[in-house]
């Protein structure tokens, strides 16, 4: 049976090949913008940018989607994203969008990369798998043993759990596969 | 275009949904600070914002159905008891974590069948907050049931107060697969699933979630109903009186 809550909607990184110049400054602007909880992520890679667009009017239609529907970090992220194409001078418009539903799987390569840079275990891709398999066995991001063990399903943020090493006992998150 | 006995159907299927989540956000956040232990603290304050989450979107989408400008704040601060439509099951009080868990369970075990079909929804608002809603959903229903069995298999104590929790809980599961006039019309359209197709799901994920806790499942006799209809225990009243104090007292405040 199909699973209606898995979209084969792919992450989106960037302006499409010809896109206008505003477009492009646009995804620029956007790339500085960092995720209030994770800043070690921008927006962009942690891929809830969903489109850049140009309406008629030439105002900028600019889409972004919630990763978990509680997050509070939510509302700051659309005023940041507002104040970063302002500071740019460009005119936009930001909304939100549910639809098709965040995955992890559209977590950038640079974004999977800069969270193991700061030791939180990036997630594996496909997210389909992640919603029927149970949790798979995680290295540790900080001296590298497979003997790892979850604490916690639910860490610091929504989007992460709480791991610990039995080999140097530290304990550390890992970004939930979603 | 949708007539208007539909739309009046889908704002008041949002409306309960959005009720639901929302009380039951409510009361899992009163753990906050109070759990047995930090993790658990943790996980039920991230369980609380995803369905306070749930809630902001069915009752932004209710309003927007509904079409006379009330937005998801006006719903949720701006009504009373009688107004409210939400499962008697959500507004329960917490009593302790192992009653908390068991009133999470049979909530989780009931919203993880009903999103998992409603993502399937012709209604493109609610299939879209469903497809959201399941993914996180599916979190919820795995941890308050390894929490129940944990619990239900574990000493003496904590398995005589989980079938208790259960006996007391069990006669407001019953109203979660009721069905009226406006659900025949939904479920007609292919809005919302069917509750008797609900109600079997939800049985077979909890009959095998309490064998493995070595709990019994209670029989269905008399079942307390009239959440959905705006009949609330007093525990509803007190949980909006707290809810509800800031934007009451200071109307129209924005921060």
């Amino acid at each position: 049976m199909p699973d209606a809550a898995i979209s084969d909607v792919v992450g989106c990184w960037g302006p499409e090949p010809g896109a206008d110049a505003t477009v492009k400054a646009a995804w620029t602007a956007l790339d500085g913008v960092m995720d209030p909880e994770i800043p070690v992520l921008s927006v962009v890679e942690l891929g809830i940018v969903r489109s850049v667009a140009r309406a008629a009017s030439g105002r900028l239609e600019v889409m972004v989607t919630p990763t978990y529907s509680g997050c509070p970090a939510t509302g700051v992220i659309l005023l940041e994203v507002e104040t970063a194409l302002a500071r740019a001078g460009l005119d936009a418009r930001v909304s939100a969008v549910i639809a098709p539903p965040w995955t992890t799987d559209w977590i950038s390569d640079s974004g999977r990369a800069r969270l193991a840079e700061v030791g939180i275990v990036p997630p594996p891709r496909s997210g389909k798998r992640a919603l029927t398999a149970p949790d798979e066995a995680v290295a540790c991001p900080l001296c590298g043993s497979a003997d790892t063990s979850q604490i916690s399903r639910f860490g610091s943020t929504a989007c992460k759990a709480l791991h610990r090493c039995n080999a140097c006992l530290e304990p550390f998150d890992v970004f939930k596969c979603h | 275009m949708m007539d208007p006995e539909t739309r009046q159907a889908l704002f008041g299927y949002a409306l309960r949904l959005g009720d639901t989540s929302l009380v039951l956000g409510h009361r899992l956040s009163e753990w906050c600070g109070h759990a047995p232990e930090l993790e658990e603290d943790i996980a039920l304050t991230n369980v609380a914002l995803d369905l306070v989450g749930h809630a902001r979107l069915l009752l932004a989408y209710a309003g927007e159905v509904e079409g006379e400008g009330r937005d998801e704040d006006r719903l949720a601060y701006r009504r009373d008891v009688l107004d409210y439509r939400n499962h008697l099951l959500a507004e329960q009080p917490n009593r302790d974590f192992g009653h908390t868990i068991v009133r999470q369970f049979l909530h989780d075990a009931w919203a993880v069948e009903l999103y998992d079909r409603l993502a399937g929804s012709t209604d493109a608002g609610l299939a879209g907050i469903a497809a959201k809603a399941v993914k996180e959903v599916r979190y919820h229903v795995r941890h308050s049931g390894d929490w129940l069995i944990r619990l239900g298999d574990g000493t003496d104590v904590s398995h005589t107060r989980m079938r208790d929790a259960l006996e007391r809980l069990w006669p407001c599961t019953g109203e979660m697969f009721e069905r009226d006039s406006a659900e025949d019309r939904l479920v007609a359209a292919g809005i919302a699933p069917d509750p008797a197709e609900l109600r079997a799901a939800w049985n077979a994920r909890v009959a095998a979630v309490l064998a493995e806790a070595t709990l019994e499942r209670p029989a269905d006799g008399w079942m307390q109903k009239g959440g959905r209809r705006g009949e609330h225990s007093e525990h509803l009243g007190y949980l909006l009186a707290e809810m509800q104090f800031l934007p009451r007292a200071y109307p129209d405040a924005v921060w």
